[in-house]
């Protein structure tokens, strides 16, 4: 019998010659990222626990990005605690204000192919688009883990994404991942491993398939894995020799099979308030908007500033209607600063945040009040992630929410590519 | 006898042809401007006890939302859809996220010879055009809004004759802070601090913002600096013709003089918690720093960006400190961007905000927390500014901030200079 | 672990996301008794005055989704929540749940039949929930999950493993 991506990454884990679906397993820890919300959290319960070292410092990553800049005065609490406990740790990486934790650790490959990593944030399971099982866990398992570099985990069943053929003009794979929330609902893949393959996915950039894997929780999944490849390879600088095992066997078992065809997908919108509730683009049209986000985890990067720069260029936002960015990581702010496209969009007026989570973790970065409607980019429009629960939140691709700041509502796209 | 700079703007705009200190006038405002700061209480007095209709004329009211961009809190978010509201309700100029109010009256309206009103203390920035600006509270902003009036007490003006260049490492910046330490964070009180001399001739526009802008530190009415062909050409450059030349007269009448000489000048710091509080950088010690700011409306401008970026080029900031750099508008970034500044500012490790008033105003962006100590090109180093009371903040050059920020203690930049 | 309780039903229906539960913008709050005042906040502000200790919430599927926050847990067992019932959970919160000792069962019925003041009695012995006459079937959680709730959580549980 075969065996699924996912379980192909835990056999390659726990060097074991087969698993089952939902067999409960200890695995080996290959990297662990804490973020500064977390960190304070993590090393309490690590003393409570009465541990006294790390299992591995080297294997453990701060990221600094929920709290920066700090908006608050008891924010630097956060930073400090971390500090000190990577000083005392000897933990050397350590990223105070150079991005979303989740683009910087498959970026500056901390991750790599075939790994199992953890992270105390649901969204995680981005790695997964390079090929490694990833997934968010609270801060008390967090802490256990530092303390013993291990982790039980029930192996998940897999839903398998079959998507093949071309996307249309205007359509990107916020619009697949959106689609397939749709379709699968926000619990539709709890506590599954999703899959997406198929010669869309083969054609996609490595940005294009993290969006995929990092919404995967948004369907309640444990990951979101995609066969790595040759660009997979190259963007890890890992030679694709070693990892041959990671593909699923032609006959691997899958808990259920979607096929889509891409050429069907258009430009989707997932309207207020469950990222489940999705519309096509076109069933909004006129919808007004005082805010558009482009940033996060999910769409900040390099082709996410790419394709607004290319719907904005010579023009200007609509008045009285805002546009924020954040890159997701500072080499991608400054790529895209050298490349024109930081210009162009703030010539068109856009606000130009430094790369941090920004506005979809709500702390700031745009907050909004009653009655203001903000399409993003983002991951979750739950009621009042960013603001007032008198706010509503649309979540769309960057080249949805670039046309929407032009006109101050939401527009199809496409008439600007 | 004759009349000083400031004297003749406010004769021009109470339609007499002469004025006195002391004498309380009624004078015209050319422009107004409020920002996010206060508009929320303005739009309340205008609306609710006012019950006014229409602000004095569309055209000189300008509203600004630069103090907590983008907003941290619903409640924010609530000041600036206020301000959307009326600003659209009344047709009047709206920016947000564009850039310190300042900076963008000095871009994009101020001329010299004007009278602008504005609801924020450091309006006396407009000197640095010739035009007299002064800071009111909401109450005379509101009524200035509806009727375009305002009474005024014509001050005393101080003259500070300023000769010599300023070495390597040492700004605009510095002769301000060495000034104020000098007269005291009230030694011009209700005065007029009127820069002039050899030196400022030579100075651009933005360094005689510098100056003036912070001429409210000393708790005067106003800075100003004679306009002469700099600031012509700054503002026909960008579009604006009709202007007042308004130049301080041989024989006008000043409480005191004071002179300066750059050559003698060395970077100065404001140390916690007065802005009067200043020593040269080479008495300050040791000083470990937690974080930087190069931005607000005293030092957010191009020339302040390139000082810094000439230090930091190439180099990575100290791993423990968060450096954040705000340009001063959205012209300055995308000069700056031009430049390759911004370029190397990421490169360095800082974080390259939006043009706001971020860390100088305390309340978003860069808020420091108990114990923690800040260097910041501000306005204010006053007690909490920056975040929790117990924090502090040294005011310095933004040059001296680069310097700092690279080996985490507060550091003289003439040895990064050349 | 009370092998048997009794709680007042708090109802609330599907998608309960973390944000709900405990927004982000109180997260930075020191501590879990500042937190937990911000309970269901977005949703129901006066909510968390009004729980008790010992009520139970009832709620539709997908309660937790979201976020790995573990405040979301933390606060609800803070607020001395004896269990919730929902008709399904999110992964994340269900682990971090029991990782804070606060008790979670699942059952698909009970949510259309109950209304919120009603007491509901847990049998966990017979994995039973009793709404008046009728009984709920609830499934049976392993002993050893049972004996972190009643410990307190994973904390308590690593420190016996460290001999602390």
């Amino acid at each position: 019998m075969g065996y699924t991506l996912a379980e192909k990454i835990i056999m390659r884990n726990t060097k074991r010659s087969s698993v089952t679906a939902g067999e409960l397993l200890n695995v080996n820890v290959d990297k662990v990222m804490v973020h500064d919300i977390f960190a304070p959290f993590v090393v309490e319960k690590f003393r409570e626990m009465g541990f006294e070292k790390v299992w591995n410092p080297d294997k453990i990553v701060f990221v600094y990005d929920h709290l920066v800049p700090t908006s608050f005065i008891e924010d630097f609490r956060h930073h400090k605690i971390a500090d000190a406990f990577a000083a005392e740790q000897h933990i050397k990486a350590v990223h105070r204000a150079d991005g979303v934790c989740h683009q910087l650790m498959p970026e500056l490959r901390y991750v790599v192919p075939g790994q199992v990593v953890f992270g105390t944030d649901s969204h995680t399971t981005t790695y997964g688009a390079i090929g490694s099982f990833s997934t968010g866990i609270g801060y008390t398992e967090m802490a256990a883990i530092f303390g013993t570099g291990q982790l039980w985990i029930k192996v998940p069943p897999t839903l398998k994404f079959n998507i093949n053929g071309e996307l249309p003009e205007g359509v990107y794979s916020k619009d697949i991942i959106l689609r397939i929330l749709g379709d699968i609902g926000a619990d539709g893949g709890t506590y599954k491993a999703l899959e997406f393959g198929g010669s869309t996915i083969k054609g996609l950039s490595i940005s294009s398939r993290m969006t995929l894997s990092n919404m995967a929780v948004e369907a309640g999944a444990k990951v979101g894995v995609i066969e790595p490849d040759e660009k997979t390879f190259a963007f890890s600088g890992v030679e694709g020799s070693q990892f041959q095992d990671l593909k699923s066997d032609p006959d691997a078992s899958y808990e259920k099979v979607f096929n889509y065809d891409a050429s069907n997908f258009k430009p989707v919108v997932a309207c207020p308030s469950n990222v489940d509730n999705i519309s096509d683009v076109e069933a909004l049209l006129g919808t007004k908007i005082d805010q558009g986000f482009i940033g996060s985890c999910t769409n900040g990067r390099f082709e996410d500033l790419e394709v607004a720069a290319k719907i904005l260029k010579g023009r200007k936002i609509a008045p009285f209607t805002k546009l924020i960015i954040t890159p997701a990581s500072r080499s991608i702010y400054a790529e895209a600063a050298k490349a024109g496209i930081i210009g162009i969009l703030v010539e068109a007026g856009a606000i130009m945040n430094p790369p941090a989570c920004g506005l979809c973790c709500g702390r700031s970065g745009g907050i909004v009040s009653d009655g203001e409607r903000v399409i993003a980019t983002n991951n979750r429009n739950f009621l009042g992630r960013m603001g007032s629960p008198k706010s509503e939140i649309f979540l769309a691709s960057p080249a949805t929410v670039a046309a929407a700041a032009l006109e101050g509502k939401i527009v199809d796209p496409r008439k600007y590519l | 006898m004759g009349m000083t700079m400031g004297e003749k703007i406010l004769a021009r705009a109470s339609g007499k042809d002469l004025v006195k200190p002391g004498e309380i006038i009624t004078a015209k405002v050319d422009l107004c401007m409020s920002n996010d700061g206060t508009t929320h209480l303005n739009i309340d007095i205008f609306e609710n006890q006012l019950k006014a209709e229409k602000v004095f004329d569309p055209k000189k009211v300008i509203f600004i939302v630069d103090h907590n961009v983008p907003s941290e809190s619903a409640k924010t978010a609530q000041v600036h859809k206020k301000m959307r509201i009326f600003a659209q309700k009344h047709d009047i100029p709206f920016y947000e996220g564009t850039g310190v109010c300042h900076q963008i009256m000095i871009e994009d309206f101020v001329v010299p010879g004007q009278l602008v009103i504005a609801a924020d203390s450091h309006t006396c920035s407009y000197g640095g055009l010739g035009a007299f600006g002064t800071g009111v509270g909401c109450t005379d902003f509101t009524s200035v809004m509806h009727t375009g009036e305002i009474w005024l007490m014509v001050p005393e003006t101080l003259k500070f004759e300023i000769e010599g260049s300023f070495k390597a490492g040492v700004y605009a910046r510095d002769l301000i802070l060495k000034i104020i330490g000098d007269i005291g964070a009230n030694g011009a009180n209700y005065k007029i601090m009127e820069f002039g001399g050899p030196a400022v001739k030579k100075f651009t526009v933005d360094d005689r913002v510098v100056l003036c802008n912070m001429a409210v530190e000393a708790g005067a009415k106003t800075g100003l600096v004679e306009p002469d062909q700099i600031a012509i050409d700054y503002v026909t450059a960008r579009g604006r013709h009709d202007m007042n030349l308004f130049t301080s007269d041989v024989d006008a009448v000043y409480e005191k003089t004071y002179q300066y000489n750059l050559d003698e000048l060395e970077p100065m710091i404001a140390i916690p918690h007065c802005v009067d509080d200043v020593v040269g950088v080479t008495q300050i010690g040791e000083v470990k720093i937690d974080q930087g700011f190069i931005g607000s409306c005293n030092n957010g401008r191009i020339e302040e960006l390139r000082a810094a970026a000439q230090i930091l080029q190439g180099k990575k900031i100290d791993p423990y400190v968060k450096l954040l750099i705000s340009p001063a508008s959205k012209a300055v970034y995308l000069e700056a961007l031009a430049e390759g500044l911004i370029d190397i500012f990421v490169e360095s490790g800082a974080m390259v905000l939006n043009p706001n008033c971020s860390v100088c105003w305390g309340s978003c962006q860069g808020v420091i927390g108990e114990g923690e100590t800040l260097i910041s090109t501000g306005t204010r180093n006053f007690k909490g500014r920056a975040g929790h009371p117990n924090s502090s903040v040294y005011l310095a050059s933004a040059a001296t901030v680069a310097a700092s920020a690279l080996t985490g203690r507060i550091t003289d930049p003439r040895g990064f200079v050349v | 672990m009370k092998e048997a309780f009794k709680g007042r039903v708090w109802k609330l229906g599907d998608d309960i996301d973390t944000d709900i539960i405990i927004p982000t913008q109180f997260l930075a709050l020191k501590t879990v008794e500042d937190m937990k005042k911000y309970a269901f906040n977005p949703l129901r502000p006066e909510l968390a005055a009004q729980i008790e200790p010992g009520d139970i919430i009832v709620a539709g599927k997908n309660f937790g989704c979201g976020s790995s926050r573990e405040q979301a847990p933390e606060i609800l067992a803070a607020l001395k929540i004896s269990c919730i019932i929902a008709k399904s959970y999110a992964r994340i919160f269900y682990r971090n749940a029991f990782n804070n000792g606060l008790l979670l069962l699942e059952n698909n019925e009970l949510y259309d039949c109950c209304s919120e003041g009603d007491q509901v009695s847990v049998q966990l012995e017979n994995s039973q929930v009793l709404l008046g006459e009728k009984s709920f079937e609830v499934a049976s959680i392993p002993t050893d999950l049972l004996q972190m709730v009643e410990a307190g959580g994973l904390v308590p549980f690593m420190r016996k493993r460290n001999g602390k």
